[in-house]
């Protein structure tokens, strides 16, 4: 392999690593602070998608599509978390499991009653259209080193606000010590419910993200549920650091297996996976004491 | 003439940190059968952490433990409990949905000779159940055995928790706070029961109420801040300076 | 003492009945929903009696049917004496595999993990060229029964299928009940209820768990190999996880403390998805609000529904926390 080609493939991985880390973000926050595990979060990333697509269809403009699209997510956490999560804490994981399961269903289902069955692409917005040179030989999308810039935006956000504010300290205290932080008087049901919302909108930025450089398909959530999982689990879980170190090592795994071993790459990850479990139970970043 | 015999259960040079964080250090105690030594210090002086390490549920840093002539310093909690070491936990852990007879019976099956067994039902095995109801007279909950274990008073689940160890047939118990959160009268028979146990035994106790330690040590060692400040028999440990200074004083007299 | 062996004998004589009372159709219909009751009593040992949640049993199931297709002598029938042992070996092994290194994880995690192996065995069979990759492979004919060269019975009849699908279940039934009251069921059950205390009474928690989950993944086998042959196509889809959690609803409907209580999820959940399907395009989105519903609304399974109780109660010794039972006994042990 080239230099070029090594370059080209490694700016992929980093870019899908990003993406990856964008979501399973998402996914580690629920989990990490409300206690929930939310198999319907790749649900949501394939809903951004759809609604990528289905905005931009109707309106031009990709930029309303990740607004709008963002916006819908958000609120559409905020209601199921209202409705139908709270009731999940401190429920055990069976519980937790099977209802995120019923949520896929229906989610799915109104997909396809709203979108249908079909498989789209979006158009990238023109003004991120094209390559652009980077060294003599190599030239890449200019649109997928927007991802990275974006998705390293959002993730130094989402650093900022956990680390630096007010709200993000109230979450953290929320998730070491919840019974004390009632007693001072923080409504939990108010910050648990954006939290939830927060963690959808990832998922749905994530595949609001991704729209045009793949395809918009009805299975797209499924793998991507699964890939934010193993890197949760690789990361440790409430990690969001851990989330960035196996978003990264994934996405280093899954582009140069596809190249070198293309038909066996998808089961690479989950040899990485073993691999690392036998070394540290839970997680690279993962706490390791009993 | 307890010192004279091998230690059942002997730690030494024991370090455990967490991180930056000395919670350990420099341990070294010896239990021999037929005494009951207790461990006292103020909170944070590393008790806790000193029992799950002889236990097994935490890891050492450095330092060895040994059974008899066995070391144990690398195995996990249920091959020592299968080398004769039994423990009491400071908040109580038994099977709450099971009832009094159910929880001795399942301890005292670890330690039959199949206790994995696949075929026949659990209750047949006549000598786990006998070995079972003894643990359970033996702390006086005959009674109360058919009781879900979660119905059972405080100061009876303690008793279900020691029964439990008995059941196992320990020549090592690790008593962590038995008589914690109760009231005098409760205290009162677990204090007997735990003068009964180091008949053929050798008992570890981490206890905070003095009037019980010194009714019950044989011999009592000091922590303060993950260090042995002192050991040695009651009176003299009543006696020492610096103990006196880390931790009978701020609790005045305990004589 | 009579009572609890009469429902299940009754409905033993009408399982026995059926072929003789319905048509073909209701025949194979029942055949399928015992094949799922198999599989559901098999996860149900992991997660009801265990404690795990595991999302990875329809790659077990999945394994045995390719195993099946595999072994099938072109259009002829696959010597079942020979080929069922094998699968439910495969499956075993898997399980194994899978377990070794799942069950070094807890709680979470340790749903995440079988999540992703089961997964990884999709792909394995999707990706791969092995038995058609993503278009799956047909089993041509039905397995025999045979010794020989004698042929003892042939599952081609939808009645004999039926009556050894009835018999596997029966069997299962029984390895299952004996296990959960033996000693071994005893321990893996105080290892769901307090880990840290199984522990340190000596039992060897991770040895008794992998156990189970090898028997509990081998029965899941069987199940996929007659699901296999009855079909008579293999496909990825039989390992996927979507698979993997309709069980789970099984099992939840079923109730996860007793030993029968996942078949009749089973047969629950199967005769709900009939009644959907056939009432609308869109039954998924019905099922889904159903499932929903009964998580938030029936913890325990159906058995909240009617007082009367099917199949063996696993922890015998003591009711479940929420019964009137068990809040009498407290009660009565608070103020006696």
């Amino acid at each position: 392999m080239d230099l070029v080609t090594f370059g080209v493939q490694l700016l992929n991985a980093i870019q899908y690593g990003m993406v990856l880390f964008l979501v399973a973000s998402g996914l580690t926050l629920v989990f990490g602070i409300l206690g929930v595990i939310n198999l319907a979060h790749g649900a949501f990333y394939m809903l951004g998608a759809y609604l990528a697509y289905w905005i931009t269809m109707y309106s031009g403009s990709f930029a309303l599509a990740m607004a709008g699209g963002v916006a819908i997510a958000f609120a559409l956490g905020l209601v199921l978390e209202s409705i139908f999560i709270r009731r999940l804490y401190g429920r055990d994981h069976l519980a937790q499991v099977l209802l995120s399961f019923g949520l896929i269903l229906v989610i799915d289902e109104v997909r396809e009653i709203l979108f249908g069955k079909d498989v789209h692409s979006v158009p990238a917005p023109t003004w991120l259209a094209g390559s652009i040179q980077l060294t003599d030989n190599l030239s890449y999308p200019v649109y997928r080193l927007a991802i990275c810039v974006f998705c390293l935006i959002v993730a130094a956000l989402i650093f900022l606000v956990i680390t630096r504010t007010k709200v993000g300290m109230i979450v953290r205290a929320g998730a070491e010590n919840r019974e004390m932080t009632r007693v001072l008087g923080i409504r939990f049901d108010v910050v648990n419910r954006y939290v939830f919302a927060v963690g959808i909108a990832l998922a749905a930025l994530g595949g609001i993200v991704i729209a045009p450089i793949s395809t918009v398909f009805p299975g797209m959530g499924d793998g991507m549920l699964i890939l934010s999982f193993v890197v949760v689990v690789l990361g440790g879980i409430g990690s969001v650091a851990g989330a960035a170190v196996g978003a990264l090592l994934i996405g280093l795994t899954d582009t140069f297996g596809k190249v070198f071993f293309p038909s066996v790459a998808s089961i690479l990850i989950y040899v990485l996976m073993a691999a690392v479990l036998l070394w540290r139970p839970n997680g690279i970043l993962g706490r390791r004491e009993v | 003439m307890a010192e004279q015999a091998g230690a059942a259960l002997r730690a030494t040079n024991l370090h455990k940190h967490f991180g930056g964080l000395r919670a350990v250090s420099d341990v070294s105690i010896a239990v021999h059968v037929g005494e009951i030594h207790a461990v006292i210090g103020p909170n944070g002086a590393g008790k806790s952490t000193l029992v799950n390490l002889l236990s097994g549920e935490l890891r050492a840093s450095s330092g060895v433990i040994t059974i008899g002539a066995n070391d144990i310093t690398r195995l996990a909690p249920d091959r020592r409990a299968r080398s004769g070491l039994g423990r009491a936990y400071q908040k109580t852990t038994i099977f709450p949905r099971f009832t009094v007879h159910e929880n001795v019976r399942l301890a005292a099956q670890a330690h039959a000779a199949k206790p994995l067994r696949m075929f026949g039902g659990a209750e047949t095995d006549i000598a786990v159940r006998e070995r079972a109801m003894q643990a359970i007279a033996q702390v006086g909950l005959s009674e109360r055995a058919g009781v879900i274990a979660e119905a059972l008073s405080h100061g009876e689940q303690r008793q279900l928790e020691i029964a439990m160890v008995l059941a196992t047939d320990p020549r090592i118990i690790l008593l962590d706070e038995p008589l914690a959160g109760m009231g005098q009268v409760e205290a009162r028979g677990i204090i007997d029961l735990i003068a009964g146990l180091k008949a053929a035994r050798a008992v570890l106790l981490v206890e905070h109420d003095m009037d019980a330690v010194f009714e019950l040590a044989d011999r009592i060692t000091v922590m303060h801040d993950g260090c042995v400040i002192a050991c040695g028999l009651p009176h003299e440990v009543r006696q020492h300076p610096a103990v006196r200074a880390a931790y009978l004083g701020e609790h005045g007299s305990a004589a | 003492m009579r009572q609890r062996w009469l429902v299940p004998t009754i409905l033993l004589a009408m399982a026995v009945a059926l072929p003789f009372v319905t048509s073909t159709y209701y025949v194979q219909f029942a055949s399928k929903a015992l094949i799922m009751g198999i599989l559901a009593m098999a996860l149900n040992l992991v997660v009801g009696h265990g404690g795990l949640v595991s999302l990875c049993h329809a790659a077990f199931f999945g394994l045995a049917g390719y195993v099946l297709a595999l072994l099938s002598p072109g259009y002829d029938p696959a010597p079942l004496l020979l080929t069922l042992p094998v699968a439910m070996l495969a499956s075993a092994v898997a399980a194994l595999a899978i377990g070794a290194l799942a069950l070094r994880t807890r709680g979470v995690y340790f749903i995440m993990v079988t999540l992703a192996f089961g997964e990884m065995m999709f792909f394995l069979f999707h990706d791969t060229g092995i038995a058609g990759g993503s278009d799956g492979t047909y089993v041509n004919a039905k397995p025999e029964i045979a010794i020989g060269g004698y042929q003892l019975l042939d599952l081609g009849s939808p009645t004999v299928f039926y009556f050894v699908v009835l018999a596997c279940l029966a069997a299962t039934v029984a390895l299952i009940a004996m296990l959960v009251n033996a000693p071994f069921g005893r321990a893996l059950a105080a290892a769901r209820d307090n880990e840290r205390r199984a522990r340190s009474l000596g039992f060897p928690i991770f040895r008794i768990r992998l156990i189970a989950f090898v028997i509990s993944g081998a029965i899941a086998g069987v199940a996929g190999y007659f699901a296999a042959a009855q079909f008579g196509f293999v496909a990825p889809q039989m390992l996927g996880w979507h698979l993997s959690a309709t069980v789970l609803v099984m099992v939840l409907i079923g109730g996860l403390r007793s030993v029968t209580g996942p078949l009749i999820g089973a047969l629950v959940l199967i005769a709900l998805e009939e009644v959907l399907k056939a009432a609308t395009d869109h039954w998924k989105l019905a099922e889904g609000l159903i499932v929903i519903f009964i998580v938030l609304a029936l913890p325990s399974g159906i058995r909240q529904l009617w007082p009367m109780i099917f199949g063996e109660r696993a922890d015998a010794p003591a009711p479940d926390v929420g019964s009137r039972r068990s809040v009498a006994a407290a009660a009565e042990a608070r103020h006696g």
